[in-house]
């Protein structure tokens, strides 16, 4: 393999990477500050990317529609949180896993009545086609735009959680609930705003990737099992965690993909490398999971010390 | 009071055979809902709107269509598979999309000598050593569109081909399907995660191996997903894109859009099919449902038309499945898809065409027939199958 893929892989992993850290942040933050299970996480990022492709079209612009797309998203986040999921906050986890499963079918079938179950979105016209970036590296333009945009985002949550005062609440809540409660934080909005940044961090992330995915209901499922790998594996509770899990986890699946069936090749028969690789790469995540969990068994920065 | 009920009942029960049945019952159990449900949809519309358009009717009988939603899981089917057969006695069975769903719903009915008239499943072992007389493929058998793909790249004179999959047994039922009629150069064979979301890793070595032509297996979800990902890594100046039909047909078309644009793949039916019953039947679809049909709706279309053909054969008689089965191999109606007849497998010998994505005169994306690949075509598994 030439140096030239392994860096273009390296890119690859790196927005891999920062796309599922968007979708883990506020995952993290909400097991880690509410104590809450929300299943229906995945479906907050579905819905960005609805409102995305349904707002493009709406405005004619990509630029308005995906920045509409957010607030949007953040809205019925919130709106969500006040309606329904407070209330599940005292239960066990067990209910909130039923409750919030539901909610991911009744989201879905919304979602199929008022959009239908699939939208098209298309690239905008000048980031459609890749760039050169060395010579002989192509990379496509939109990639390096969601890493620029992937970046940003976790330097504003960095200053957002580190330097703010609502930062300062989060942090407490995330380290100790009850105690942040007796020093009079008003824990009830802030569980509204917690919700509200991790949908707006979906909407971010599945409006970015409305372009390069499908758009379709049921979207948020798949994707949402990785991002509790990623929690679990960064620390739930934990940002510093979930963007450390969330490149680890970015990097080891792109680089399995890549790396093992070529491993596998060199000491193995070509029959065996090749049924072997592709099965390999697909429980890498969870190996890199399971070694963490040996040596870290709070994960990589567990946020109650 | 009681004799009267006891000599009706025995009236009923020995109801001599022969005579025409008032009415014909068909079980409808498909994917109706769920990520894959668009596909269990246009075949159903398009059933119904085969019996809307004969006033109700299949072969001369009023018909009933029990629909029934097996949610994508193969329990699911077998259960509607169960109720259809044993309860509500439905003279047919049909809708199932899904080869796992379908294996597992239908042994019912052929314990039972209900016919099931596979709508799309056809699924090697059914075509070879497991053949059954219940059993009628009115769609294509599975490899099908694979093998075409790999004929047509032979045919092009691509020198070199990469080829993608998901791991599991379809995924490389599909590659040898490609493989068996293929003569190149395989550049590569690699095999991704089921359900994967994010192909960039896939994509990049694609770009270093710079085969002639790239072909995919990669059904739903994961195919929408990788040919947005193969636009906006520009490759498609320099690679030929092959997709079977049913991963470029109008269900993928629309929420993929202009990166569509350019892929060829192969399919047995097309939009723009010059016979008048494809005139007929895709002016109609629009019409009723504001949407193109997709080639799932074509078989349902087919499937509805091949029982009217059989049931009008047998002028209304569907008390006995051996001439049942008999009416429906020799049955004639006005395919779709053109000229079409069954194996001795009761599988379909048919053409399957190159089609591209292009603009019709609308500025609609469609797929416009280009080329015939086979003629008369049928499934490299008959030779197992000892029926006749």
């Amino acid at each position: 393999m030439s140096w030239v893929l392994l860096f273009e892989q390296s890119l690859n992993g790196l927005q891999f990477g920062l796309m599922l850290f968007l979708l883990a942040a506020g995952l993290t933050l909400v097991f880690g500050i509410m104590d809450m299970i929300n299943l229906a996480h995945g479906s907050l990022y579905m819905l960005g990317a609805f409102f995305a492709a349904a707002l493009v079209e709406a405005t004619g612009s990509f630029l308005a529609g995906v920045l509409l797309a957010v607030p949007a998203t953040a809205l019925a986040g919130m709106m969500l949180e006040r309606a329904l999921l407070r209330r599940l906050y005292a239960r066990d986890h067990l209910s909130q896993v039923l409750a919030t499963f539901a909610l991911i079918l009744v989201l879905n079938e919304t979602v199929r009545i008022v959009w239908g179950s699939d939208r098209p979105l298309a690239l905008p016209a000048a980031l459609s086609g890749p760039v050169e970036l060395l010579s002989g590296l192509f990379y496509p333009s939109y990639r390096l735009l969601i890493i620029a945009v992937g970046l940003a985002v976790a330097l504003l949550l960095h200053l957002l959680v580190g330097y703010t005062r609502l930062g300062m609440w989060v942090r407490a809540g995330a380290a100790n609930r009850e105690m942040a409660l007796a020093m009079g934080v008003n824990i009830g909005t802030l569980f509204t705003a917690v919700f509200g940044i991790g949908a707006a961090l979906c909407a971010v992330a599945g409006a970015l990737l409305a372009p390069l995915l499908a758009v379709q209901v049921g979207m948020g499922e798949n994707i949402l099992i990785v991002a509790f790998v990623v929690i679990v594996i960064g620390g739930i509770g934990s940002i510093r965690g979930a963007f450390v899990g969330a490149l680890l986890v970015g990097a080891v699946d792109t680089m399995g993909r890549t790396l093992l069936p070529i491993a596998l090749g060199a000491f193995l028969p070509p029959q065996f490398a090749s049924a072997a690789g592709p099965a390999l790469a697909s429980v890498a995540i969870y190996v890199l999971m399971a070694g963490v969990l040996f040596f870290k068994p709070q994960g990589l920065f567990p946020a109650r010390a | 009071m009681k004799k009267f009920l006891v000599a009706f009942t025995a009236m009923l029960v020995a109801a001599p055979s022969g005579h025409a049945a008032e009415r014909i019952k068909i079980g409808f159990a498909s994917t109706l809902s769920g990520p894959s449900a668009s596909l269990g949809v246009d075949i159903r519309d398009a059933f119904m709107l085969a019996i809307k358009m004969n006033g109700g009717k299949l072969g001369g009988l009023p018909a009933e269509v029990l629909i029934g939603d097996d949610q994508f899981k193969p329990e699911v089917g077998r259960q509607l598979a169960e109720k259809f057969v044993k309860l509500d006695k439905v003279d047919f069975l049909t809708g199932f999309v899904f080869s796992n769903i379908m294996l597992a719903s239908v042994p019912i009915a052929f314990e039972n000598k209900v016919i099931y008239v596979s709508s799309n499943a056809a699924p090697s072992p059914l075509a070879g050593k497991q053949c059954n007389p219940y059993f009628f493929a009115v769609s294509w058998p599975n490899d099908a569109y694979h093998e075409a793909a790999g004929e047509h790249a032979t045919q092009k004179g691509y020198k070199s081909a990469y080829l993608i999959a998901p791991n599991y047994q379809a995924g490389k039922d599909s590659l040898a399907g490609f493989k068996r009629f293929y003569k190149g150069r395989i550049a590569a064979e690699v095999y991704t995660n089921l359900g994967q979301l994010d192909y960039s890793a896939e994509l990049a070595q694609v770009r270093a191996a710079k085969p002639d032509a790239l072909y995919i297996f990669l059904p739903g979800g994961m195919g929408i997903n990788f040919i947005k990902q193969f636009g906006a890594a520009g490759l498609a100046r320099d690679i030929q894109l092959i997709t079977p039909g049913f991963s470029s047909d109008q269900d993928i078309i629309r929420p993929v859009g202009e990166a569509m644009l350019g892929i060829s793949d192969t399919a047995h039916w097309a939009l723009d099919l010059d016979n008048a019953a494809n005139r007929k039947f895709v002016a109609a679809f629009e019409q009723e449902y504001k949407r193109l049909p997709s080639l799932f709706a074509s078989q349902g279309y087919d499937a509805a038309l091949l029982i009217d053909a059989a049931v009008r054969a047998l002028n209304g008689k569907l008390d006995d499945p051996e001439a049942t089965r008999r009416a429906l191999r020799a049955a004639k109606f006005d395919s779709v898809r053109g000229a079409f007849k069954f194996n001795r497998n009761q599988y379909p010998i048919q053409n399957y065409y190159l089609r591209v994505v292009a603009k019709d005169a609308q500025g609609r994306l469609v797929n416009k027939t280009v080329g015939t690949v086979f003629r008369d075509h049928g499934d490299a598994y008959v030779q197992n199958c000892a029926m006749n």
